[in-house]
């Protein structure tokens, strides 16, 4: 039974979590990411930091980095307003909260077989559009770029097929339309 | 490419580097030694006094202070000192305090500090040495990562690896320990660049490009929180450290605005003398140990006004259970604290000096009133509570109970001029409940972290900056030996800090959670082997007095204040003696312990969940 205040964390049954994209604009200073990292203790985040520059300040680079969470709608917040409070922190802008940002990732990833199982990987990496970046007569590297779960879908098949080794980015994430971050 | 992806990521060039805005900034470049930039960012910051040990790091350092005179040096005998003083210093004036400290070991004694003054939003800024850069990561002598280790303990932090950067960077320190939420910042220093020659600025006005914390609140919140305050039949005050840190017009307009709307008025341990003890609002603190009107009234309330205040659990207890019927108004300058561990219905960010001022001008526009037949009601169910005079307690004539040794204290030196400092544990709830303060920035304790050593050092910060004032440290004799190398400061600088231990031979609060948690099994929380508090006193050169008959007490405090220069009191207090009202782990506001409450009732009082937490 829910008490009309409680802390955040009781919670969790009245908010369902959400997958949250938050981009983070931060000065691009040596420890930076450190700090912003510390913020994360709890399980189940990932972090993207990712070169960029304000646009109008070509002299001042900033960094960005996206960070993928899920939580309440509650929690997400607090992680907003926890992250705007660091010294070197621009700007926090929640990418998710109108449903319209975009979101990549990058994949390396080395298949090794022989015969059938080969040429199968070689069709389906076509089907995914992955390149192949690198090739032994019993091994492939491929390159793929997509939304997560379509890069998961990709581990799997290739699983049976001699899966070697996978190297993901994480994921970096732009919101729609025409207006920047900054 | 991935050379072009590296190339943005190198750090940036010293023109890009300090993050003030360089047209902001007064550029009569003057060229100095990396220390004389030390020395004279801190003379126009307005600091004239710093605390400090030397050591081979913040050699240069030294070598600039000791031909500078109007910048006092005050020399600590342990780097932990030196931080709480600066924490006195700081909590007494509202001014920043600050440290001067070498490498290696000298950032790390620092380090309680830093996190104590994190924890209790004070503002620092903490110079370290660091070894030369070319020696960084080589585990060079006295050498330790002190960004990597102070990251999670300051509010910023700092590497200076660039001399030209030097002085932007101590600007900033100051600008982010002071603005906002106060806090720590440390600005480690390697000693090649106290020794290079660079380029001074002035502070100028800085308009950092990145943090530029809000004062004012969002006027239509405002006017939600007058609205909801004046429908309120049974409201609340609940005021924290945050009005003693937006200066004395904050504790004038909680005073106004209590005034204006007959609301009672109870605050946290940071935020007693806010609104004054002897205020016919005042219900006392709340909390773990707070009286049982405040956390009854709290429990009860329809509407909460909650001013620089955090809702830490030593506040409400069981959450799910804290102040279930009200509505909740929150005024903080950090909106990550809105919302934390209580949802509010209305947050309102801003400083509280700035958005009481709109408030009470909304309110006296609006000719708002809170219907007095409700209120009154409300203050009949108080006084109710009042009545139970739930900090009564059996006096002696045989031992000095330690309630009486603080009233008797607070009685015999009670004034504007009287500050107080404390250690961590009993003698600080006592003093908290038994004290009164009547004005703000008198009151100096470590409440977030809670940390024993505190009192003495911050005393003589205090002292320091109030010559004439009479400082006490209300202390205990565990707590005291914590830091008690402070009273060769005392001495040195004339600083006659009185320190009132109350001796009862055992981490007292340590010993209570033992009797009400652990069957009264005492593990290793008996003070065996104390020193004679009299004669250690002597040995420093302070003078030193004891008293254990509770006829003796009067004459024995009035002594204390009367000798000149540090005294140490070795009061004898009941050793048994526990400290109420209590809230027990895992219970509610209206479910407190009293006094009078029996031994089967202790044991009783906590169940199995509550057992675990702290």
């Amino acid at each position: 039974m829910r008490q009309p205040t409680g802390s955040a964390y009781f919670m969790d049954d009245t908010h369902e979590p959400r997958s949250s994209h938050t981009a983070v604009l931060v000065d691009n200073e040596p420890g930076v990411l450190a700090r912003v990292i510390g913020l994360f203790l709890r399980p189940g985040l990932q972090y993207r930091p990712q070169p960029h520059r304000l646009r109008g300040e070509p002299t001042r680079a900033t960094s960005r980095i996206t960070v993928v969470t899920t939580g309440p709608d509650d929690v997400v917040d607090q992680i907003k307003t926890q992250l705007d409070r660091l010294v070197p922190v621009h700007k926090v802008l929640d990418l998710t909260q109108t449903g319209r940002a975009l979101e990549r990732e990058l994949m390396l990833i080395k298949v090794r077989g022989k015969g059938e199982a080969r040429v199968e990987a070689l069709n389906l990496a076509d089907a995914f559009r992955a390149r192949v970046i690198d090739a032994t007569t019993e091994s492939f590297v491929f390159e793929i770029t997509g939304k997560p779960d379509k890069l998961d879908q990709f581990i799997v098949l290739m699983t049976p097929l001699g899966l070697v080794e996978v190297a993901r980015t994480g994921v970096a994430a732009i919101a729609r339309g025409p207006e920047g971050i900054g | 490419m991935a050379a072009q992806d590296a190339a943005e990521l190198e750090p940036k060039t010293t023109e890009e580097a300090a993050s003030i805005d360089p047209k902001a900034v007064n550029l009569s470049a003057e060229t100095m030694t990396g220390a004389e930039i030390v020395i004279r960012a801190l003379q126009d910051q307005g600091v004239a006094h710093i605390f400090g040990y030397p050591g081979g790091a913040v050699l240069p350092i030294y070598d600039a202070l000791f031909q500078t005179e109007d910048l006092e040096h005050v020399l600590v005998r342990h780097e932990q000192g030196a931080t709480h003083m600066a924490e006195g210093y700081a909590r007494s004036t509202g001014k920043c305090g600050v440290v001067l400290v070498t490498s290696g070991p000298g950032a790390t004694n620092a380090v309680t500090g830093l996190t104590d003054a994190l924890m209790d939003s004070i503002p620092m800024v903490c110079i370290t040495g660091q070894v030369p850069t070319h020696l960084i990561g080589s585990d060079a002598f006295q050498e330790c990562d002190t960004v990597g280790i102070t990251r999670p303990c300051t509010k910023h932090n700092y590497l200076v690896k660039d001399v030209n950067d030097l002085a932007q960077v101590l600007h900033e320190a100051f600008y982010v320990a002071t603005r906002g939420r106060p806090g720590p910042v440390v600005v480690d220093i390697p000693k090649d660049v106290q020794f290079a020659t660079g380029r001074y600025v002035g502070p100028g006005d800085i308009i950092h490009k990145s943090y530029q914390p809000r004062l004012k609140g969002d006027v239509a919140k405002i006017r939600e929180a007058v609205e909801l305050l004046a429908s309120a039949r049974k409201p609340i005050f609940y005021t924290g450290g945050g009005v003693i840190n937006s200066g004395p017009r904050a504790s004038e307009l909680v005073r106004e605005f209590a005034d204006l709307t007959g609301a009672p008025v109870t605050s946290t341990l940071m935020g007693l003398g806010a609104y004054p003890a002897s205020g016919p609002q005042w219900l006392g603190m709340l909390g773990m140990h707070g009286t049982f009107e405040a956390n009854n009234a709290m429990h009860d309330c329809d509407v909460m006004l909650c001013v620089g205040a955090r809702f830490d659990e030593r506040i409400t207890g069981r959450l799910d259970a804290f102040s279930p019927g009200s509505k909740k108004i929150h005024i903080d300058i950090d909106p990550s604290s809105i919302n934390k561990n209580v949802r509010v219905d209305v947050g309102v960010v801003g400083d509280v000096a700035h958005v009481l001022e709109e408030m009470v001008a909304i309110w006296k526009a609006s000719r708002s009133r809170i219907d007095p037949a409700g209120l009154a009601d409300w203050w009949r169910r108080i006084n109710s509570w009042q009545a139970r005079n739930c900090l009564e307690f059996k006096n002696s004539d045989e031992t000095i109970k330690p309630q009486h040794a603080v009233r008797r204290l607070y009685e015999l030196t009670k004034g504007p001029n009287t500050y107080v400092t404390t250690e961590v544990g009993q003698h600080q709830m006592w003093a908290a409940q038994y004290f009164r303060f009547d004005e703000p920035n008198r009151w100096m304790t470590s409440g977030g972290l809670g940390t024993m050593g505190y009192g003495l050092p911050a005393a003589v910060g205090v002292q320091k900056a109030h010559p004439d004032a009479l400082v006490i440290d209300i202390a205990g004799e565990a707590s005291i030996q914590m830091c008690i190398q402070e009273l060769s400061t005392a001495i040195q600088y004339n600083l006659p800090v009185k320190i009132f231990i109350l001796n009862n031979e055992y981490m007292g609060m340590v010993r209570q959670w033992q009797q009400l948690l652990h069957g009264s099994r005492y593990s290793h929380s008996y003070s065996e082997a104390l020193p004679d508090f009299v004669k250690l006193a002597e040995a420093y050169g302070a003078t030193g007095l004891r008293v254990s008959n509770p006829a003796e007490l009067d004459d024995t405090i009035r002594k204390m204040v009367e000798t000149p220069g540090p005294v140490v009191v070795d009061v004898h207090v009941d050793k048994m003696e526990n400290c109420f009202p209590m809230i027990p782990s895992g219970r509610a506001h209206n479910e407190m312990l009293l006094g009078e409450a029996g031994e089967q009732t202790i044991n009783q009082a906590i169940t199995d969940e509550g057992k675990k937490l702290v």
